[in-house]
């Protein structure tokens, strides 16, 4: 419990951080697509016996390079679906070709966080910290590319290849996150915390801090309440993140009917 | 003939069953493919997909038709997507992406009780990958009667639809009710998508329902001929994928063969790679000429690009 403690703390700081310009660019879908398609790696690896962590980075990584260049030509939600198709069915063929138990499938997609190893945790600690530091560099690059492309371009920045590096930050996180707590875990923790920390404010900085404080109280109360009722974590994690996506909504409706402020 | 067609292909039941109800699914998805494409859809159509399996992991538990299962959870999640918001574009992709992680954790746990619960084995495979092989025939006249409604609805609302993708001035210009234009076209996406997941599989609902349709938005110029290059192109990748399953059990020495969804899917990948060439070979040419050409015209293009 105290490795599950320490695994799901370091996971909803990066996701906070991470999901904060996922939600900004309006990257769900990258961002679903890429811990999705992911796995499919690990069932690679599997098949060919080395480290699944391995497996994960390569297929990320390339889901990642491949998304952003095909989508400079095409339409760029439409690639990402045929990226994550495409991965899913090699992952099918791989699981086809090997003897694969049920219970690991379902622990890639859903995640085994309660039965983190205390030898897992370096590697998810590492490869967070590498995440954290590459959107702190990437910071205002990425800040005016979500929000104003046009200047971004005129002062000299690439919006595409900063969308590239981006994805690259997604594949990351996707990397450490997907072998103890699952593809959707990772997906729920950028988009829901990240959400709803919109919806209170602003301010760019406030807003990637209540990001990150959400998705904290998100995970820990999961946490309990998935060791206490033995349910998944997945499914406690997805529905607290809705419930402060709904709050969120709930508090923008109620400014916008308070007498003498104006909305922005 | 052996060499591309190995023995019983013709005479197996099950075969039969998977190409008639592959060839419906590929082409009634290929033509709402098109509408989802050209309006930038393609993650509401593949949450869809996601939302109807959790449909059908309830209908698991419940011990209710998985076809009702993946149905209503289609058409729950297409309604609580519109729900939540569609006045912005950016706001669209966010109100999809919760629902979606909405109903992936309501499948988590709508798995582990089905598996805990120990009666039905092999439900997250089967659920997650489908198979075309294992298609009950019985299922053929009820999936023929809702994909020919799917598409009756989608031809009678198709100019709206464009319309309304183009240009929302446009839209309310004419006196077209957008919002009730938009929840009809996912509506009938969630039965289409549902009926194909149930069908061939969540994986190969999404690349029918995307690939033949982005491959043939940028090949043809008009609507009609896209919607025609379309469900061809869904129809012969989704045959041949078929044919190299079924194949593929005689290459593989000692296996179960490959997945057909993973041959269809690299056909359309395949095609959809490919479909971008004439746009490659003539912005190189274009830009050939540009370096042979006069240094003020490049240099304008280039401010074009960078502006």
């Amino acid at each position: 419990m105290v490795n599950a403690w320490e695994v799901g703390t370091m996971v909803a700081v990066v996701g906070g951080v991470v999901g904060f310009f996922v939600v900004l660019r309006g990257s769900a879908f990258p961002a679903h697509a890429i811990p999705n398609g992911a796995f499919a790696g690990a069932a690679g690896a599997n098949l060919i016996a080395v480290n699944p962590l391995i497996g994960l980075g390569v297929f990320s990584f390339a889901a990642a390079l491949g998304i952003g260049t095909l989508s400079r030509r095409g339409r760029s939600d439409a690639v990402t679906a045929l990226a994550l198709v495409m991965m899913l069915a090699l992952g099918a063929a791989f699981l086809s070709l090997s003897s694969q138990y049920e219970p690991q499938i379902f622990s890639l997609l859903f995640g085994e966080i309660l039965g983190v190893s205390s030898s897992e945790i370096l590697p998810v600690v590492a490869l967070g910290v590498v995440c954290l530091v590459a959107v702190a560099v990437l910071y205002r690059p990425l800040l005016l590319t979500s929000i104003a492309p046009d200047i971004a371009a005129a002062r000299g920045l690439r919006p595409p290849r900063i969308e590239i590096v981006f994805l690259i930050v997604i594949a990351c996180a996707t990397t450490m996150t997907v072998p103890v707590v699952g593809a959707l875990l990772i997906f729920t923790l950028m988009l829901g915390p990240a959400a709803a920390a919109q919806c209170f404010t602003n301010r760019a900085g406030r807003a990637m801090g209540a990001s990150v404080a959400i998705a904290l109280v998100t995970i820990w109360v999961s946490l309990v309440s998935a060791y206490e009722s033995n349910w998944p974590v997945g499914f406690y994690v997805s529905v607290f993140s809705a419930a402060w996506y709904g709050i969120g909504r709930g508090y923008l409706w109620w400014r916008t009917r308070q007498p003498g402020r104006t909305t922005s | 003939m052996h060499v591309l067609f190995e023995p019983g292909f013709f005479t197996s039941a099950p075969v039969r069953t998977a190409l008639i109800i592959g060839a419906v699914t590929a082409l009634v998805s290929a033509v709402v493919g098109v509408f989802v494409v050209v309006r930038s859809q393609s993650f509401a159509g593949h949450a869809l997909t996601d939302v109807a399996t959790t449909g059908g992991s309830a209908a698991f538990f419940f011990g209710l038709s998985p076809l009702l299962g993946f149905i209503g959870g289609g058409v729950l999640g297409a309604g609580a997507m519109e729900l939540i918001g569609v006045e912005r574009a950016r706001r669209r992709d966010l109100s999809t992406g919760i629902v979606l992680s909405t109903a992936l954790g309501l499948a988590s746990l709508f798995l582990y009780l089905d598996t805990t619960n120990g009666a039905t084995t092999g439900a997250t495979q089967q659920l997650l990958f489908g198979s075309i092989f294992t298609v009950d025939a019985s299922m053929v006249p009820l999936v023929l009667g809702l994909s020919a409604g799917t598409l009756a609805v989608v031809i009678a609302i198709n100019r709206p639809l464009l319309i309304s993708s183009i240009s929302a001035e446009l839209t309310k210009a004419r006196g077209i009710n957008l919002r009730g234009v938009g929840v009809l076209f996912m509506m009938a996406m969630a039965v289409s998508v549902g009926l194909s997941s149930i069908a061939v599989g969540s994986i190969l609902s999404t690349a029918l329902l995307i690939g033949p349709a982005a491959a043939s938005v940028r090949l043809t110029k008009s609507l009609h001929a896209s919607l025609v290059v379309a469900g061809a192109l869904g129809v012969v990748a989704t045959w041949l994928g078929i044919l190299f399953a079924y194949d593929s059990f005689y290459w593989v020495p000692s296996s179960q063969g490959l997945p057909v969804s993973f041959f269809i899917v690299s056909l359309i990948f395949l095609t959809y790679l490919l479909s971008g060439l004439p746009t490659v070979l003539r912005d190189h040419r274009r830009s050939a000429r540009r370096d042979s050409g006069a240094a003020v015209a490049a240099t304008r293009d280039s401010l074009e690009v960078g502006a």
